[in-house]
């Protein structure tokens, strides 16, 4: 159980340039690996094969870069975590860089539950030879499916293929301005009810379009009408005593 | 020089696993490309997550990365979707350090670990602009060297590689690399036919287009230099001495998971099993062991430098180290690091004292082991000479079940020289009992029998004996699979083809580099991949070439004849191959030399090796396997000199 015995810590990191490259598991190995290296006290799961208690938030697609990345571990001893970031940076692969800690309060709500809205910088590029992706034409697109009232888009999971009505969940598109082989635009975007992955968003854009450089900028946790960035929105108060 | 990176960039959105063709790993070097010293790209020509964890390629990274003359980068063959991707948009081969073209490079090396692999070289040498054969570069063009085990018998290659270097490669590149540097300073005077005639004097190398090669009809006559200064025949090289080369220091720390993903510390070299079949355990004697204080820092600093939670100690036979038990006992008690490390031993030998060490290092997780007896009976066992009883392999199994492991793996070979339908079914008669010692102590028991077909190799007692065809191996298969069919035992084995393929270029001559081509050209690449694979495309190039694959793959051969690797020397001397084929014949082992009489195969001469090999202690867990009665502690009376052949039945 998260908070019973350990201190808890959410850690926020980026994942840009190559290392972009890397699966979702790829990075939690080097996080792992990072970990060992600098012999950070981590609190282990008991039973056959303990596994250090470490939880990650939404997983990012191959080739996506980001800005803003959570994970949360569990520390078996409290260690000063000014020195962390640096430490852990150094032993991390070039482009996944700790960019801050926060001690967590016990029994913080986890990531992948918290988080609900999620901000891309998504790159508009054309999809093939002939077609245009222009900050206009990508604007008259975007202005179109904002007015639209259902979206609905196909998906095939485990083999079924069903409808989803992915409109609910878009919240925000905006044209940033041209790219040297498109558009870019900003996104914001729920997680629930359903999530949305980019690509699935260019493509209901305009057949044309398919997606470029792809980047998480932000993501946030939303109780009633308070907007929290995930680092600070559980923080352990650093006077709270360790009752029991 | 440039990096491709902006162009390769684009089309890894389009690839399967990007991550392949991004380097990054920790341990990974900056080349200093200085003016006037040697560049290698060094290409493992397998995809990135085999190629990666490879030692040898590893320490050779290192070494010429820490000389003041040289740069080393590394590259890996390409999947399909990316190598068609490269073509399509005229991206040449690159390294992944750095991402420079790989004919920018002065020297393009290889290494070539098996037969299968050898379509990918050429086409690697074609996605890099490179002329796929030697004669066909020019000065501008790199060198092209290759090394690893399968070099043993470089003649398939011969049309492509410029420079093979045979044995350990730690010495040769250092001495390649003042070669070439001399030469590209000094403005490359006379040419690469200078440059690759410099290269054939340094010791371990052989430079194929400097020898000639004789025919009458089929047979061989003679493979002789071209010039007075090129010797008649190679000799391998060999590191003296482990302790003096603690590579890798920093061991490449892969970004996506690979094979063998766990630090590796090589504790010995070489193998004195004898084991006749074993081309690995012929061709790098003498055995050679690393200092256990060595190899405990090794293991400690990687450990600590890799952020892994597993080490396996590797070597041909890792539970014949001296003093293995106190060795592996030491690691597990001072756990270096965070966490729990594990430690493994990937050859592990058919003893209950191996699996003994194995409960020792391997707490929890006891799901499967493996073991090879590689014959079904005690007679072939004797013809291949892998001298493990019934009674050890039993016992070993009881060890095994008895601590918990509920699944027990089975390595054996079809298609050995003498083997009769009984050797055959005798592996199903070892499989029924295995599981049935299994299930005394659990009720999950089960056994894989794992099968692969014989392929004889260069440079061992059976490098004259005739390959199982590719219809005799399936019939042996078959016979196995119905034999185990109600059994609780599972049986996998290696498609018959592909060994059938493996057996051409394995005892292959010169003549076989145009078939090699052929394939390549009709797009066989990835052959190790069964996917991949067609036999059809290798016999249409046999045919197209006038040649017969049975006289390559299932003939016998005879004393006298010429083999097309006998100016290749592995110091062993050829009539004690001899002897130990006709040993072999009459079923007769030969005791593991490490606590015998020397047999003088010729190997430890040269290096005055003879007391550090030889122990006068048996072996630990005492003398399972040696084919000997030999109790643990006790003084082993070693006496050298040309004793040869003492037998046992």
């Amino acid at each position: 159980m998260r908070g019973e015995v350990g201190f808890p810590v959410r850690v926020c990191f980026t994942k840009q340039g190559k290392v972009r490259f890397i699966s979702h598991r790829d990075v939690a190995r080097a996080f792992e690996r990072a970990f060992r290296i600098e012999t950070l006290p981590l609190s282990f799961t008991q039973g056959f094969s303990p596994r250090p208690k470490v939880s990650f938030g939404l997983a990012l697609s191959v080739g996506h870069e980001s800005d803003a990345e959570f994970l949360d571990l569990e520390l078996a001893e409290q260690i000063g975590l000014e020195e962390l970031p640096a430490l852990l940076s150094r032993s991390l692969p070039e482009g996944i860089e700790v960019r801050a800690v926060q001690a967590l309060a016990d029994r913080a709500p986890a990531l992948q539950e918290a988080v609900s809205a999620v901000e891309w910088e998504i790159e508009v590029i054309p999809a093939r030879a002939g077609v245009e992706a222009s900050p206009d034409v990508v604007n008259d697109r975007v202005h179109a499916v904002l007015q639209s009232t259902t979206l609905v888009v196909e998906r095939v999971r485990k083999g079924r293929t069903s409808s989803e009505d992915i409109r609910p969940v878009l919240r925000r598109i905006t044209v940033l301005g041209p790219t040297e082989r498109g558009t870019l635009v900003g996104v914001e975007l729920s997680t629930r009810p359903t999530s949305v992955r980019p690509a699935e968003l260019v493509a209901v854009l305009s057949p044309d379009f398919c997606e470029g450089r792809v980047r998480r900028t932000g993501q946030w946790i939303e109780r009633g009408e308070e907007r929290l960035e995930p680092l600070t929105a559980d923080p352990r108060i650093a006077v709270e005593a360790r009752a029991s | 020089m440039t990096t491709l990176w902006p162009r390769i960039e684009p089309l890894l959105a389009g690839v399967e696993k990007p991550a392949r063709y991004i380097g990054m790993e920790r341990g990974s070097r900056v080349p200093n490309h200085r003016p006037g010293s040697v560049s290698w790209l060094l290409v493992y020509p397998d995809t990135y997550e085999i190629g990666l964890p490879n030692q040898g390629l590893q320490i050779l990274y290192e070494i010429l990365n820490e000389r003041a003359d040289a740069a080393a980068e590394r590259s890996y063959a390409p999947w399909l979707d990316m190598a068609a991707a490269l073509r399509e948009h005229a991206v040449p081969l690159f390294s992944v350090d750095t991402h420079r073209a790989a004919a920018d490079f002065d020297v393009v090396a290889f290494n070539l670990s098996a037969e299968l692999v050898y379509t990918n070289l050429l086409e690697c040498l074609d996605l890099a602009g490179i002329p796929v054969r030697g004669i066909q570069r020019d000065v501008e063009d790199p060198i092209v060297v290759a090394g690893g085990h399968c070099v043993f018998n470089p003649e398939p290659m011969a049309d492509f590689v410029d420079a093979f270097v045979i044995g350990d490669g730690e010495e040769p590149v250092g001495e390649m690399t003042e070669v070439v540097g001399a030469w590209k300073r000094a403005g490359r005077p006379g040419g690469r036919e200078a440059v690759l005639r410099e290269l054939a004097s340094v010791v371990g190398v052989y430079v194929p287009s400097m020898y000639e090669v004789t025919y009458d009809g089929p047979a061989i006559v003679a493979t002789t230099p071209r010039y007075s200064d090129v010797p008649a025949v190679v000799d391998k090289r060999t590191v003296a001495d482990l302790a003096d080369w603690p590579y890798p220091r920093e061991q490449l720390v892969p970004l996506i998971e690979v094979v063998h993903d766990r630090l590796n510390v090589e504790i010995f070299r070489g193998c004195t099993r004898g084991c006749r079949f074993c081309q690995a355990g012929m061709i790098t004697r003498p055995v050679r062991e690393r200092p256990a204080e060595q190899v405990r820092a090794m293991v400690e600093q990687g450990l600590a430098r890799t952020g892994y939670d597993e080490v396996a100690l590797t070597s041909l036979s890792s539970a014949d180290f001296s003093g293995i038990d106190s060795l592996v006992a030491g690691l597990v008690s001072d756990q270096v690091g965070c966490g729990n490390v594990g430690v493994s031993l990937p050859s592990l030998r058919v003893d209950a004292f191996t699996v003994g060490i194995a409960s020792e290092i391997q707490k929890v997780r006891r799901t499967g082991l493996t073991f090879a007896p590689e014959g079904g009976s005690w007679r072939l066992r004797q013809v291949i000479n892998k001298l493990i009883t019934e009674d050890d392999l039993y016992a070993a199994v009881e060890g095994a079940y008895s601590q918990g492991w509920r699944r027990v793996k089975l390595y054996f070979l079809v298609g050995l020289p003498t083997e009769m339908d009984e050797d055959t079914l005798g592996i199903a008669e070892l499989a029924r009992n295995v599981v049935k010692i299994g299930k005394q102590h659990t009720k999950q028991a089960s056994a894989t029998v794992s099968v692969g077909g014989f392929v004889p190799k260069a440079h061992t007692p059976f490098q004259w004996f005739g390959q199982n065809g590719v219809d005799e191996l399936r019939r042996k298969i078959n016979m196995l699979r119905d034999s185990l069919r109600k059994s609780a035992a599972n049986v996998k084995w290696h498609e018959p083809q592909a060994t059938f393929v493996e057996g051409i270029a394995s005892r292959g001559d010169r003549r076989i580099g145009a078939v090699i081509e052929r394939v390549w050209r009709a797009g066989g690449t990835f052959q190790e991949w069964s996917e991949h694979f067609r036999l059809d495309r290798w016999l249409d190039a046999m045919a197209a070439e006038g040649l017969d694959p049975d006289w390559y793959v299932t003939r016998h051969r005879t004393e006298d004849e010429v083999l097309p690797w006998d100016h290749i020397a592995a110091g062993l001397h050829r009539d004690f191959l001899w002897q130990d084929w006709q040993a072999s014949l009459a079923a007769h082992g030969l005791p593991d030399c490490r606590w015998t009489p020397c047999y003088d195969c010729g190997v430890c001469t040269d290096y005055a090796l003879e007391h550090v090999v030889a122990s006068s202690v048996a072996p630990a867990g005492g003398s399972q396997g040696t084919g000997q009665n030999l109790s643990w502690g006790a003084a082993v009376p070693i006496s050298l000199g040309p004793t040869r052949s003492p037998v046992v039945t």
